[in-house]
């Protein structure tokens, strides 16, 4: 028995494909550079391997991924996972929200804004310059935007800057697609003890 | 091809001389991944069983889900005989792809409720495993980019 997970969390779950992932031995060429695969570097995650179906769309996403969360300069990384985190808790994406909401708590050194997120969603206490970037991102992940000129003001009157601006609109939009493959290709499940 | 060339940027409207302009130079190298995605997307080289003017059809149908004529327009140029599925009062099923539309709709607009039935649903109809992850790359791009548009436009001032 597998177990789903329904609820947010920060406990990073296994991710279960709903489809049959690229068996590694049946690989092409194309998707083994993909994968980035070497003989000293043969794991590769269920969901990389899945994604291994469209190797033309997982090679242009994996540099733009990480251009977005982590190129330097701009918006900080943690402030990116708040807008990564916004989107996945609008989009329902279980797993997505875990590994962001994880990772905003180590580079901030605390879990008190993400723990506030998942206790109290919208009605979350937070600094007046984390609300404007979560209510932006939040309005930005709706389908359609709901994002508008108020919500971009109160980014400006917060502080920040164009480029701040610009980050954070790519991390919410960023994850608008990562979303839409991890919580629609897979389940999140709880992690079971390694044999 | 400029970075003010890409389709999030022309679509957007932004100009090089302005401060929003000048925000997006900064990350040149993202709305240039950005244009390349699009690429992989719209107009891969394996198309499996979405040939270019299908997925053209359905980014303009997304867009306009998303109420982005403008996008739509650009993407319904190239969609040729399946211009008719960027209508959103069609199912796909004068064209045989109702269980394609379907699941295209509801992984744009209804995110949060896709479940393991949905994905069931495709592969009973026959779609195989591999396109139902190309389906998720075109739709899931085409979330990215809307985003980005609908942003680039707020930042310049323009009513959402």
């Amino acid at each position: 028995m597998t177990r789903i997970v329904h609820k947010f969390t920060r406990s990073v779950p296994d991710w279960q494909p709903r489809v049959t992932p690229v068996k590694l031995e049946e690989a092409t060429p194309e998707q083994l550079d993909a994968l980035k695969v070497t003989p000293s570097n043969t794991k590769v995650s269920a969901y990389v391997l899945t994604l291994a179906h469209d190797v033309e769309s997982l090679k242009v996403r994996s540099p733009l991924f990480n251009a977005i969360m982590y190129d330097p300069g701009g918006m900080s990384r943690a402030e990116r996972e708040v807008g990564a985190l916004a989107a996945s808790m609008v989009n329902r994406c279980i797993y997505c929200a875990a590994v962001h909401a994880d990772r905003h708590a180590k580079l901030e050194k605390s879990t008190e804004v993400t723990d506030e997120l998942f206790l109290n969603g919208p009605n979350a206490r937070l600094s007046p310059r984390d609300r404007a970037i979560f209510d932006f991102a939040v309005k930005l992940a709706k389908a359609p935007p709901e994002a508008g000129a108020e919500d971009m003001a109160k980014l400006r009157e917060a502080g920040l800057s164009e480029e701040e601006i610009l980050d954070l609109i790519l991390s919410s939009a960023l994850f608008g697609w990562a979303n839409r493959l991890m919580h629609v290709l897979g389940d999140p499940v709880a992690k079971t003890a390694k044999a | 091809m400029s970075i003010f060339e890409t389709t999030a940027l022309s679509v957007a409207g932004i100009a090089a001389e302005t401060a929003t302009g000048a925000a997006a130079a900064t990350r040149a190298n993202i709305m240039e991944m950005t244009q390349a995605a699009e690429e992989a997307v719209l107009a891969p080289e394996d198309t499996g069983a979405f040939p270019h003017e299908l997925r053209a059809a359905l980014a303009a149908r997304v867009a306009r889900l998303n109420g982005d004529n403008a996008l739509a327009g650009r993407y319904l140029a190239k969609a040729g005989t399946f211009a008719g599925l960027a209508d959103t009062g069609t199912d796909g099923s004068a064209e045989d792809l109702a269980a394609v539309v379907g699941f295209f709709d509801k992984v744009a607009a209804r995110t949060a409720d896709v479940a393991a039935e949905d994905i069931a649903a495709l592969q009973a109809a026959g779609v195989s495993d591999a396109d139902i992850v190309r389906l998720c790359e075109l739709n899931a791009f085409l979330a990215y980019q809307i985003r980005l548009i609908a942003g680039l436009r707020l930042m310049q001032g323009d009513a959402a």
